[in-house]
């Protein structure tokens, strides 16, 4: 019955090209809109750390003395609230994590040296948030401690400097210091740059930049305090700084803090010994407050940092009103197409097809004209992607269409499809075939 | 024309009708925001920087461990020499590049009042920049410290005039203080018609787009590395090219930022390319809208038109003209889309206060209503004008034959 009813589709469709391809075309446009703003959608909102979010946290304390504990503790940790929490090894896992701009040179080759991004962490960094290495690996706790001149460097910067090679023992030059690879990074784009990420509060929607590229190489972080002292950025001070760019008994909130815990129990532990820190620097008079600490998980914080641009929400808000009206469109024409064979399905009705098979038939219709809007709508998303990658925006590249969306486009037009037929296939079935009848 | 004939007839198409008319509603409320958030942004593209942009480029060094006073003068004697250039001065940034400081300023050292955006220049910055004074006064040599971390704690300064009316609403700026935590203190000795933040409309939002603070400072530790340079606008591009070569070859040691180090004018075009694209984008969802709602109402009204050639021919028969039966397509389409005018009003309002909520976005100004059902109202003209043209030269004759 089903080949048939496709059969009688086609002929039908066939048959009014116009209206055809009016609905294909409402279809696919709306389609095509939706789909390329969800996939940039669902690209940008996906969980970094698939497996492992859940048990990546955000500890934070107020060191701010004017914040009161009604407020939220500000985004960043000073450096001796971060130290401390760290040194502590309270959580399975700790990495404290701060970024600086420095000269970075190939002493070999002579090449002129380029300004780059440098990320300070410690060891933990690499197993906590899962680093995939090409070559080599990172560095141990004790190289941290002992500030070991080592790097690890990205895939990026290993092409364009060493053209891919193992670089494992090579030198790099870091603003003045020398510092040996131990370890290449596969590539590796996490989307978003978690582990930078703060601020998102203030920054009014304009989000886009929380989704660049991991920076070109990576210090133990005692060692790049060293390396690049005087080019720290604050996220904020309340007081001016003694010497701009040294940060370390300032009064500036600059660094963060990320620890793995893997259990329930110890996530409360933990909670309670950020607590009992605020508490304790309170009492020794380095806090003014201490009521505000906070440990979001992994995604808990992007949200609270809303990292999706504002811009790409709206976009996505904007293409689902149009496919909407999209749908209103096709519901409007099938409407047409159906009644206007009103003598067709009288005869049919007439013959001894049920209701049931009427409005089977006319569903099949809509579907098949679903599918080949989905199709045409695809071709659309790839284009609106294209479109998406030639901008000049952080999260560019990574605008491809994954096998989930893939399917999703055809389900998703399928299901706007059958949701416009369904009403005017009721219509139709509902045609009383007496009357027809006797007006043919 | 009556009215009544064709809503009757309308009462039969109950269904059809609601559909081309919620079409219509969905149109007109995506129709006036959209052309809304153009507005927004495009008037945010046309903002009065108040540097002299055709006529200025940038050039940034990073370097570290440069000797400041020692790359300062290397640097200014080398652009200086660069043939075309007319003045050269050191600042911290220009409108359109990197933000160089915001800070919070309060007028009781307590209570911040705004965070505008800090501009540093040394001597003959405003100059260079053309920077226009309103009123009050130009900087004296002695207004020029050289400071160890920022600014000198007692500096007079050039305030906008954006960012008087946010501090002393109602007031004269002229002349009074404000402080930065409380050890920096700030006198306005003039206030500047126009100078934009770094980011207008990024990062502080539209309102504070020319919040700025324009302040006097000698060239030194903190102020280096980044040169204005102003140039006839014709010689500008050879200029800029030259004047990267000259930086390069002054301080070797030093990185040129090549993404900064260019005309003042393309970095405004780099700056306002996400709001362009964006605009784009909402022009071609515009048009892409308008184009299906009027497929809609040409398929529909076909249909029509095909189901009624009987009565029509009928009409024609009794003595109706060819007018009156385009007459009669073109009031029922006019009618139909009126009622989706009318629905859409409300849902462009709804819509309109959701995007306020989640975007802060401005109220919609109301006369995008009117504006947007015009539109939608010439639309449904244009798209029912080729059926109703075949419904009225349907002939007469119809109506003698059965089917």
């Amino acid at each position: 019955m089903f080949g048939y009813y496709l059969d009688l589709a086609f002929r039908s469709l066939a048959r009014n090209r116009v209206l055809t391809s009016l609905m294909v075309l409402a279809i696919a446009v709306g389609i095509g809109a939706s789909m390329t703003t969800l996939t940039v959608t669902h690209l940008l909102s996906g969980d970094p750390l698939p497996g492992r979010s859940q048990h990546i946290y955000y500890p934070q304390v107020d060191a701010i003395p004017k914040n009161t504990d009604d407020k939220e503790p500000v985004d960043k940790l000073d450096y001796q609230s971060a130290v401390d929490m760290w040194r502590a090894h309270r959580a399975d896992r700790q990495a404290l994590v701060v970024e600086s701009q420095l000269k970075l040179s190939d002493p070999a080759s002579g090449t002129p040296p380029v300004m780059s991004m440098m990320l300070s962490t410690t060891a933990d960094f690499f197993p906590m948030f899962d680093v995939p290495f090409q070559y080599g690996g990172g560095w141990s706790a004790q190289e941290d401690e002992s500030r070991a001149r080592v790097a690890v460097i990205t895939d990026d910067l290993n092409q364009k400097l060493f053209a891919g090679a193992n670089s494992v023992g090579r030198t790099l030059r870091l603003r003045n210091t020398d510092v040996r690879i131990v370890g290449v990074l596969k590539p590796w784009r996490p989307s978003p740059q978690f582990y930078t990420v703060a601020g998102g509060r203030f920054s009014n929607g304009d989000t886009a930049d929380f989704y660049g590229k991991p920076q070109d190489v990576i210090t133990p972080f005692f060692t790049g305090l060293e390396i690049n002292d005087g080019s720290f950025w604050q996220f904020t001070c309340w007081s001016l700084p003694e010497r701009m760019g040294h940060l370390q008994n300032a009064p500036c909130v600059w660094l963060s803090l990320w620890v793995q815990i893997d259990s329930p129990a110890k996530v409360a532990d933990y909670r309670r010994f950020v607590a009992d820190y605020a508490a304790q620097q309170k009492a020794m008079g380095r806090f003014t407050h201490a009521g505000n600490t906070r440990m979001r998980s992994l995604m808990e914080w992007l949200d609270f940092n809303g990292v999706v641009p504002a811009d790409v929400r709206l976009q996505t808000w904007l293409s689902f009103a149009f496919l909407a009206i999209c749908l209103f469109n096709t519901v409007g024409l099938l409407l047409a197409k159906f009644l206007r064979r009103s003598g067709e399905i009288g005869v049919r009705r007439a013959l001894g097809a049920s209701r049931a098979a009427v409005f089977a038939q006319c569903m099949v219709e809509s579907g098949v004209i679903g599918l080949v809007g989905g199709l045409f709508g695809l071709l659309l998303t790839l284009l609106g992607l294209w479109l998406i990658r030639q901008q000049p925006v952080a999260y560019a590249d990574l605008a491809r269409l994954d096998v989930p969306m893939f399917l999703l486009t055809f389900l998703a037009s399928l299901v706007v499809s059958l949701l416009a037929g369904v009403l005017p296939a009721y219509r139709a079935c509902r045609v009383a075939p007496a009357w027809q009848l006797k007006t043919l | 024309m009556h009215f009544a004939p064709i809503l009757a007839a309308l009462r039969r198409h109950r269904l059809a009708t609601l559909l081309i008319a919620m079409e219509i509603a969905l149109a007109c409320a995506v129709l006036c925001n959209a052309c809304f958030l153009i507005a927004a942004r495009m008037s945010l593209m046309h903002i009065d920087s108040g540097v002299d942009e055709s006529s200025l480029a940038l050039i940034k060094l990073d370097c570290d461990d440069c000797n400041s006073t020692d790359l300062n003068a290397r640097m200014m004697a080398a652009l200086r020499a660069v043939p075309g250039v007319q003045s050269v001065a050191v600042v911290n940034t220009v409108p359109f590049s990197d933000r160089a400081g915001d800070n919070g300023v309060s007028l009781d050292r307590e209570h911040y009042v705004a965070v505008p955006h800090f501009y540093l220049g040394g001597p003959g910055s405003a100059e260079t920049l053309g920077l226009r004074l309103a009123e009050g006064r130009p900087f004296q040599p002695e207004d020029f410290q050289a400071g160890e971390v920022w600014v000198m704690p007692d500096t007079p300064v050039w305030i906008t005039r954006a960012l008087a009316d946010k501090l002393w609403p109602g007031e004269p700026a002229l002349g009074k203080e404000f402080w930065v935590t409380d050890k920096f203190h700030f006198r306005v000795v003039g206030v500047l018609a126009h100078l934009a933040r770094p980011d207008p409309g990024g990062y502080r939002g539209a309102g504070a787009a020319e919040w700025s603070v324009f302040a006097p400072m000698a060239p030194g530790k903190v102020l280096k590395g980044t040169y204005v340079l102003r140039a006839a606008p014709a010689d500008l591009a050879r200029v800029v090219r030259d004047a990267r070569a000259a930086a390069q070859s002054a301080a070797p040691e030093a990185v040129l930022d090549l993404k900064q180090s260019r005309a003042v004018s393309d970095l405004r075009d780099d700056f306002f390319r996400p709001s362009r694209i964006m605009a784009g984008m909402l022009v071609g969802v515009i048009v892409a809208l308008l184009l299906v709602t009027a497929m809609g109402i040409v398929g529909l009204a076909s249909f029509w038109v095909q189901q009624r050639r009987k009565q029509i021919g009928i009409r024609r028969a009794i003595g109706a003209t060819k007018h009156d039966i385009l007459r009669y397509f073109q009031t029922e389409n006019f009618l139909i889309v009126s009622g989706g005018i009318v629905i859409g009003m409300l849902l462009a309002i709804a819509l309109n206060l959701a995007l306020m909520k989640f975007y802060e976005l401005p109220r919609l100004p109301m006369f995008y209503l009117p504006v947007g059902a015009v539109v939608l109202w010439l639309l449904g003209q244009a798209a029912v004008l080729g059926p109703a043209l075949r419904a009225a030269s349907v002939p007469p004759v119809v109506a003698t034959r059965s089917v």
